[in-house]
């Protein structure tokens, strides 16, 4: 079957959707998905992130659909003519979306997590205003407690049920799930209970934004501070294949290796996750490498760094231990002048 | 008196009873039907009735019943809607409480129709005695040899269950409705695929709203033809009306289609006018998420011709000048009511409806409603009102379901008709500090202080 | 969002499982969960009109469900109630079509003489009001809910004379 999304055609099988289609062209048509996940039977649909244009229904039924289509759950036909990216409409639709996804939304980048690595901050980056229109009070939720792995920051949360569908997918007795409905339905346990099942750290991964985050790596470090590896070991209950982020010689987070659409390539357990932190768990492959325009690769490997002259401290920037203290970080055991002279401020 | 079809034998005493239900003609269709035709001349009939979908999308039934995907071999059901819980529309209650057997002799002729031995019928958890009311009758009908295995001798089987629901109107959405008899939230699915292909427990379904299905077996004792002769054009039969709000006689009434509004809100024999002797203001004519028409707009259509209760006259003008059939909740206004308040009730409503499944209806409901309820209560800014006008229109048309449309159009409306009282609002905050503030100084009167604004 | 643990004593009486085994048998063997939402109906009745979390995992264990699939469901439906409320709930319908004749002042009323706010229970756990949203009765407004019944055409005297019948037991919640 062809289709043709912004003017580029291309051939697809039978059963493919609009999303996959886009993906597979690349580029700049591929519409953004905050809650479609290819490895998640039943996801998307929800976030109207992605919604396209179709021009074209097919080679059989010409007509345009009226109504702008879920690229994600839509599938192609023979024919279709689809704008992404070349549609006003499109754009528009795109632009309310992120209006709707952030008038609730914290805004807490600087004390999130995932900050810099978000879908929504890159959805808003790409189709959103720098002034907000909303000036009622943001609905929050009282915390709540999810485990010691697992950080669940319900104000955050924009709702894609990936986390609910990760459980329900690999895990075999979800005990999370979506409570309440409508603007004030939130992720919970109900009761308070521990998540800790052996998949269950995959709902970090999934979360396109800093709704779940990992409770070992909280506040250690922006992410874009850590060199990011490809690293395996041999574990029985997963592939093994994770990406270690780094900082120095310390493990500060491991998570399932990433495509170039924030997706996991493949799903790991939380042992793997959470219980190894030594680097001799690991057989390091190389470094990690991010889409051209993730702001991880600031401090990564595979772009070539330009060195950074600075009269007066020459070379302050290279080398890991000035690293660590450029960006204070207090966790760090100083050498004790070292502390001194870090709490006087004169380093 | 024009036509009745549905409510002909409504008073008749004990018409609820088997007995008296059975006397008067009850289950003559099945007899027809079941012994006289097949499954697809059933169908035939209520194709040629041009009979459409009373739930509010006036869908073509026998189009949706041809939909259903019989190659499969899979299991069929029907499932009857009955979560009536559109704002103005209580018909389906009305002929669920009085004439019970009629809803299950259409059920059963129905799902005869479409070959299907399990059938619901899905009522809205707040219709608990109307659950019972319709258990018992099942159980009546089932004694009688109406249910259960074999009927008449036929072969054929059917098994009919009445399944409340627990207060949610999006569960009258029909995907969410499925959702909701499979005991789960009442989140719609996104379609493709419809649930004439995978619906009840990925089974082949249909879903029919209780009116639609009531009106079958007069079909089936008639004919298509005959039915498709009542009523004008596209807007064939008859149609069950919800009349609330300002009139003098508020209820249920049946209507050929093509009466006009007018004769419809003024005859003694249906409304009788307004309640009292403010005038009229305003009209929703199709249940809360249908644009609401001001009082030029209401007897005449843009074009000065006579508004006809069908549903191609109520939608002349499109949403500019014109409104929709809808569900048949007719809500009539007059000069005491506030056109803003009325708009951030109904905001209310669907903002605590919505499933919270997709961004823009979860985000945009709640919205409308905080800036509506800001203008409702003196703390609106001019700029607000283009500012609902901007949400409203990015909700429409985005959602899974048409939740967000039925949110948005009530909105959209409002403003259209009604912008200078939104800018009264704004503008004269101290003078709406009252909820009745329309009581006593309808707006016809202080209208002036926002035109001279203007000007 | 964390929620507070309320107690309460379940009691799963014969007659209450008859009912439920027969509700469960209006649906196909592999499809015991599509009983859930008429099920926890009954078992809500049975048990002063709420819904503990000992209750709702019973009624899992009953449906073979995971317990997180009520607690979903039950929160989703607005009849449900996850905490104690008053015996007699006055659930006035607080939408447009009942607030052309009169709701808001009623409820007023009705609040001012039972001395409570909307959503507030009274001290002795006898009454509550509520505003809910379109119940169908719009052409008999002022109207409420109250257990499984309607009260339409409400009157302030109509009010003074349910709050008279609740307190002397006359009201039948439920219809068994």
């Amino acid at each position: 079957m062809k289709v043709t999304i912004d003017g580029q055609a291309i051939e697809v099988e039978p059963g493919t959707t609009i999303l996959q289609a886009a993906r597979m062209i690349g580029g700049e048509s591929v519409p953004p998905a905050m809650c479609y996940y290819s490895k998640l039977k039943g996801s998307g649909g929800k976030c109207r992130c992605c919604l396209v244009e179709v021009a074209k229904g097919s080679d059989a039924d010409p007509r345009p659909m009226p109504k702008l289509m879920a690229s994600c759950v839509t599938g192609c036909m023979d024919g279709m003519e689809i704008n992404s990216k070349s549609s006003d409409r499109v754009k528009e639709a795109r632009e309310s979306v992120t209006e709707f996804l952030l008038i609730n939304h914290p805004l807490d980048c600087p004390v999130c997590d995932q900050a810099g690595e978000c879908d929504l901050q890159d959805l808003s980056f790409e189709h959103g205003k720098s002034k907000s229109r909303f000036i009622e009070e943001k609905r929050t939720f009282e915390p709540e407690n999810i485990g010691p792995n697992i950080q669940l920051h319900m104000n955050r949360c924009i709702l894609c049920y990936r986390c609910v569908m990760v459980a329900d997918q690999l895990t075999d007795q979800r005990v999370h799930g979506v409570m309440d409905r409508g603007d004030h339905s939130n992720i919970s346990t109900c009761i308070s209970k521990a998540i800790d099942n052996e998949f269950s750290g995959n709902m970090i991964d999934v979360c396109p934004v800093g709704a779940l985050t990992d409770k070992t790596f909280r506040f250690k470090s922006r992410v874009w501070f850590n060199k990011p590896y490809n690293a395996h070991r041999d574990c029985d209950k997963c592939c093994g294949k994770t990406t270690l982020w780094m900082f120095g010689d310390e493990i500060q987070r491991v998570t399932g290796r990433k495509d170039v659409y924030h997706e996991v390539e493949e799903f790991i357990c939380n042992g793997c996750r959470f219980d190894h932190k030594d680097p001799a768990d690991w057989v390091i492959e190389g470094p990690r490498e991010f889409d051209k325009d993730s702001v991880i690769n600031q401090n990564n490997y595979t772009q070539e760094l330009e060195t950074v002259h600075i009269a007066t401290e020459e070379g302050i920037l290279k080398g890991r231990e000035q690293d660590r203290k450029k960006i204070s970080m207090s966790a760090i055991p100083l050498a004790k002048e070292e502390g001194e002279d870090f709490k006087h401020g004169n380093l | 008196m024009s036509k009745k079809i549905l409510l002909d034998k409504i008073n008749i005493p004990e018409i609820k009873t088997y007995e008296v239900y059975r006397q008067n003609g009850g289950y003559a269709s099945v007899e027809k039907a079941i012994k006289t035709m097949s499954p697809d001349e059933v169908v035939e009939q209520v194709k040629t009735s041009g009979l459409r979908g009373r739930g509010g999308a006036g869908f073509p039934a026998g189009m949706k019943w041809s939909f259903i995907d019989k190659k499969s071999g899979k299991p069929r059901h029907l499932v009857c809607n009955a979560d009536e819980s559109e704002p103005g529309t209580f018909k389906d209650r009305y002929l669920m409480e009085f004439i019970p057997h009629l809803l299950i002799e259409g059920m059963i002729t129905s799902s005869f129709a479409l070959g299907a031995n399990l059938s619901y019928i899905y009522i809205r958890g707040e219709y608990m005695w109307v659950y019972k009311i319709l258990e018992r009758a099942i159980a009546e009908a089932k004694a009688a040899g109406w249910l259960g295995k074999n009927i008449l001798g036929s072969g054929y089987d059917l098994e009919l269950y009445v399944h409340c629901g627990a207060g949610a109107y999006i569960c009258g959405e029909e995907t969410a409705l499925i959702e909701s008899l499979e005991g789960k939230r009442g989140n719609p699915r996104i379609k493709p695929p419809f649930p004439a292909v995978s619906g009840l427990w990925a089974n082949p379904t249909v879903v029919n709203n209780v009116e639609t299905i009531a009106t079958v077996p007069w079909i089936i004792n008639n004919s298509g033809d005959d039915y498709a002769k009542i009523g004008i054009g596209r807007s064939t039969g008859t149609k069950l009306i919800s009349a609330s709000g300002h009139i003098k006689n508020p209820g249920v009434y049946e209507i050929e289609l093509g009466l006009s509004v007018y004769e419809f809100m003024n005859s003694d024999e249906y409304l009788g006018g307004m309640s009292s002797d403010r005038p009229l203001k305003a009209l929703v004519p199709g249940g809360s998420s249908v644009p609401i028409l001001p009082a030029d707009l209401i007897y005449k259509t843009a074009n000065g011709e006579d508004r006809l209760m069908t549903y191609e006259s109520l939608s002349d003008g499109g949403f500019a000048t014109g409104s929709m059939l809808g569900s048949g909740g007719f809500i009539v206004y007059n000069d005491t009511s506030c056109i803003v308040r009325n708009t951030w009730n109904f905001a209310r409503f669907y903002h605590h409806e919505s499933c919270g499944q997709c961004s823009p209806c979860r985000e945009g409901t709640g919205w409308l409603e905080k800036v509506l309820w800001r203008i409702e209560n003196g703390q609106g800014r001019e700029e607000d009102i283009d500012l609902l006008w901007s949400i409203q229109s990015k909700i429409e048309g985005n959602t899974i379901c048409p939740l967000g449309d039925a949110a948005s159009w009530p909105v959209a409306a409002a403003i259209r008709h009604f912008r200078d009282e939104f800018e009264y609002h704004v503008r004269f905050p101290e003078k709406i500090k009252n909820r009745d503030h329309f009581v006593a100084e309808p707006f016809e009167k202080v209208k002036h202080l926002v035109t001279k604004q203007t000007v | 969002m964390e929620r507070t643990h309320y107690k309460q004593e379940i009691n799963m009486t014969e007659a209450l499982m008859n009912r439920i085994n027969e509700l469960i048998s209006h649906y196909p063997a592999d499809k015991r969960k599509s009983a859930l939402l008429p099920v926890l109906h009954e078992v809500q009745d049975a048990h002063e009109n709420w819904l503990s979390i000992e209750l709702m995992d019973k009624v899992a264990e009953i449906l073979q469900i995971l317990p997180i699939e009520v607690y979903e469901v039950v929160s989703f439906y607005s009849m449900y109630n996850q905490k104690p409320i008053g015996k007699y709930m006055f659930e006035f319908c607080q939408t447009s079509p009942c607030c052309l004749n009169g709701t808001e002042d009623l409820m007023d009323y009705t609040c001012e003489k039972l001395g409570v706010k909307i959503g507030e229970t009274t001290p002795d756990g006898l009454f509550e009001v509520k505003g809910v949203e379109c119940l169908g009765a719009c052409g008999y407004a002022p109207m409420m809910q109250l257990g499984d019944f309607y009260k339409e055409h409400l009157t302030k005297e109509k009010i003074d004379q349910l709050i008279t019948d609740c307190r002397d037991n006359k009201i039948i919640l439920h219809d068994k």
